[in-house]
């Protein structure tokens, strides 16, 4: 997984709550057995005039003029602005695949669905919980000045906006650690493997019904 | 110091390892994989040389996008006609045969939608950690499972480790006592939960359902609840053993026998939670309150009961949900102030994870015998939940009965929930659908989903229309 630290990308907003991981990337697109290559279809529904269908080639497709991230200021943005409940309805990673595809390295919201959060961590993207009126502020400031930038400065915790101010976020040691060093989380777990064992050996003759039922 | 909840019980039980940064190792017992949001798992497994931490403790059956159609089903996985289908199903078949992990077949009895599956087969048991790579599997907790949806890099996190990095949940207890009214379903009861709280109501929660409504309920109609505890924004949803479950379990294939079975039992009987245990939230309905309901907008939060007025967004102050109002109403082709019951039906879908078991098609059954499909209805699809159940409602002549009434019965899949396969909406078509979500485009591009119980859809079908199914005498022509 590549590490996240500071980034500083020109912000992108999307002005609707609810955006569930459907819209993010519709369902035909998750036949793929691939982990790449979903960026063109990144909020196909919405980015698109037709319907999209897998291996299609995307740039001769008629944009939806009314989307935001088809238009030309927005063009190259990496830190998308949202609404509340982002990412909501389905597990699929495909969602947070298809934003870094696409190019998004962190995505800032007043609140975030538990699965989609967790799944950005495992793909080098940084949720960010700011608060309501903060976003809100974001939205105006974004759609008032064009080529709006924002820092994300991970190792202290705070998105800088142009003007030098400061929101600080929470986030979790363990979600930190692993997006800031890149690491492989299985391998961090296999280090607890004595640890598992055990479990498993205690709980075998606790709970035998557990072990070796599907066969 | 307070009781323990049920999730506290569940969660201490599956700690292997709590880390000084505030994660823990959780020890999962079962793992269900299907053919979508698992080839890059095992892709990953082969990439780093690895191997599945524990085989026995995987179970895997195809079901998001594969046909429903007889004669496509029979004619078996390499004559799937839509090519990435194909691939997927057989990237599933043979990463199963290659890793060595016990796999229902497309056309095998047993297969079926994960979560229908699961439980029928026992391969989901009471006080077992679920996790599956799809959002629903908080279903498995209606039987008190610490069962929840997990993304890709999970399901090799699992495969690689049989453990999970977690950070425990905050509890809800969402009560719900009296009696539900006739006609009123487990479906009405987990939408009017979710109209109540929200589809973020329930974020960063385990939500436990307790109540006389449903210790009332039966073992199927609480996986109904629990099914759609993420679309409140839960992970997690759960109900207490009681007799019920045990019941429920006895003699089930992976379900444990002979002196190993009443020594589950005995464990399974402390799963509730304590008298004195605390939740963080509670949140209190009334039975006897709830109607069936209906959802008019695209988020399942948009719901009403059947006698209910869809609003109007100029009703609204609040900014951001009126905003939300006015897309949902011009995505859904409605105005605001009219009946629910005007929603006209073009087709209906009874099925999906949240209502395809037995119970669910006899619910449907009962309001479809003797009666016949409004005309103006293009296609009404009855798709049984497994393999099991439909080979039962066959027994029991419920597929004769749908099929006299103008239906389309199909083969075991999860169909037009999410639309992956043929079985889907065409642009600006409603649906009555017994489904779980009611995106936009979720049943198919410019589709526009009305989620409802299998006796609403039943109904729905009949009359052309959204319809009261309290209205229907049973077993006549209406």
């Amino acid at each position: 997984m590549k590490a996240f630290t500071v980034h500083k990308g020109l912000v992108a907003g999307i002005d609707r709550a609810n955006v569930d991981t459907d819209m993010i990337i519709p369902k035909q697109f998750l036949k793929s057995i691939k982990r790449s290559g979903f960026g063109p279809n990144l909020f196909d529904e919405l980015r698109y005039l037709d319907e999209g269908k897998p291996g299609q080639d995307c740039a001769s497709r008629p944009l939806n003029p009314d989307f935001p991230l088809n238009w030309p200021r927005y063009q190259g943005a990496s830190v998308l602005l949202c609404r509340e409940n982002f990412g909501c309805g389905s597990s699929r990673e495909h969602a947070p695949w298809a934003l870094d595809d696409y190019g998004f390295r962190a995505v800032i919201a007043p609140s975030f669905a538990d699965i989609f959060f967790n799944n950005c961590f495992k793909n080098g993207i940084l949720p960010i919980v700011l608060k309501e009126n903060i976003v809100d502020t974001l939205f105006k400031d974004v759609e008032a000045n064009e080529g709006y930038e924002l820092t994300v400065d991970l190792p202290r915790q705070v998105v800088v906006t142009p003007s030098g101010e400061e929101f600080s976020f929470e986030i979790d040691e363990f979600g930190k650690g692993c997006l800031l060093e890149g690491l492989d989380e299985i391998g961090l777990t296999l280090n607890d493997a004595d640890a598992i064992r055990a479990y498993e050996a205690a709980r075998e003759k606790d709970t035998p019904w557990l072990f070796g039922a599907i066969k | 110091m307070a009781g323990k909840t049920l999730y506290d019980k569940l969660w201490d039980a599956h700690l292997v390892k709590q880390r000084d940064d505030g994660s823990a190792l959780i020890y999962i017992d079962r793992h269900i994989i299907h053919e979508v949001t698992s080839p890059q798992a095992f892709e990953g497994l082969r990439m780093a040389n690895r191997k599945p931490w524990r085989l026995e403790m995987n179970v895997a059956t195809p079901d998001h996008n594969i046909s429903t159609d007889s004669a496509e089903r029979a004619a078996g996985v390499d004559a799937i006609p839509d090519e990435t289908s194909r691939i997927q199903v057989k990237t599933l078949d043979e990463n199963c045969e290659y890793f060595g992990i016990r796999e229902f077949g497309m056309n095998e009895m047993g297969q079926g939608i994960v979560h229908v599956m699961g439980p029928e087969l026992g391969a989901s048991l009471p006080g077992m950690t679920v996790v599956c790579g799809d959002s629903h599997t908080a279903t498995h907790g209606a039987f008190a499972c610490l069962a929840h949806g997990i993304g890709t890099s999970e399901v090799e996190h699992v495969l690689a480790t049989q453990c999970l990095v977690a950070k425990k949940m905050k509890n809800m207890l969402i009560n719900v006592d009296g009696v539900l009214g006739t006609g009123v379903t487990p479906k009405d009861v987990v939408l009017a939960i979710i109209g109540e709280i929200g589809t973020a109501g329930g974020t960063g929660y385990a939500i436990e359902f307790g109540g006389q409504v449903f210790r009332d309920m039966s073992i199927e109609g609480r996986m109904t609840v629990c099914n759609m505890a993420i679309e409140a924004g839960a992970r997690v949803g759960m109900v207490a053993v009681d007799d019920k479950t045990i019941d429920y379990f006895q003699g089930r294939q992976f379900a444990p026998a002979g002196e190993v079975w009443d020594q589950a039992v005995a464990y399974w009987e402390t799963l509730q939670s304590d008298a004195d245990a605390e939740f963080d939230a509670v949140v209190q309905l009334k039975g006897e309150d709830i109607q069936p309901q209906v959802t008019w907008g695209t988020s399942p939060e948009m719901v009403l009961p059947v006698s209910g007025v869809i609003p109007r967004a100029e009703d609204e102050s609040d900014p951001v949900k009126k905003q939300g109002i006015e897309q949902a109403l011009t995505y859904m082709g409605l105005e605001g102030g009219s009946a629910i019951t005007d929603i006209p039906v073009d087709r209906v879908f009874i099925g999906s994870c949240t209502n395809s078991r037995i119970e669910d098609m006899r619910a449907a059954a009962e309001i479809a015998r003797g009666r016949k499909v409004a005309d103006s209805i293009k296609q009404v699809l009855v798709v049984p939940g497994s393999q099991m159940v439909k080979a039962q409602a066959e027994k029991e002549g419920l597929d004769k009965v749908f099929k006299e009434a103008g239906m389309d019965w199909r083969e075991p899949g999860c169909s037009m929930c999410l639309a992956m396969n043929a079985d889907k909406l065409g642009a600006g078509e409603h649906c009555a659908s017994t489904s779980n979500r009611n995106f936009e485009g979720r049943q198919g591009n410019g589709g526009r989903t009305h989620l409802v119980s299998p006796a609403m859809a039943a109904a729905a079908a009949i009359a052309g229309h959204i319809t009261d199914v309290r209205t229907f005498e049973e077993g006549g022509a209406s």
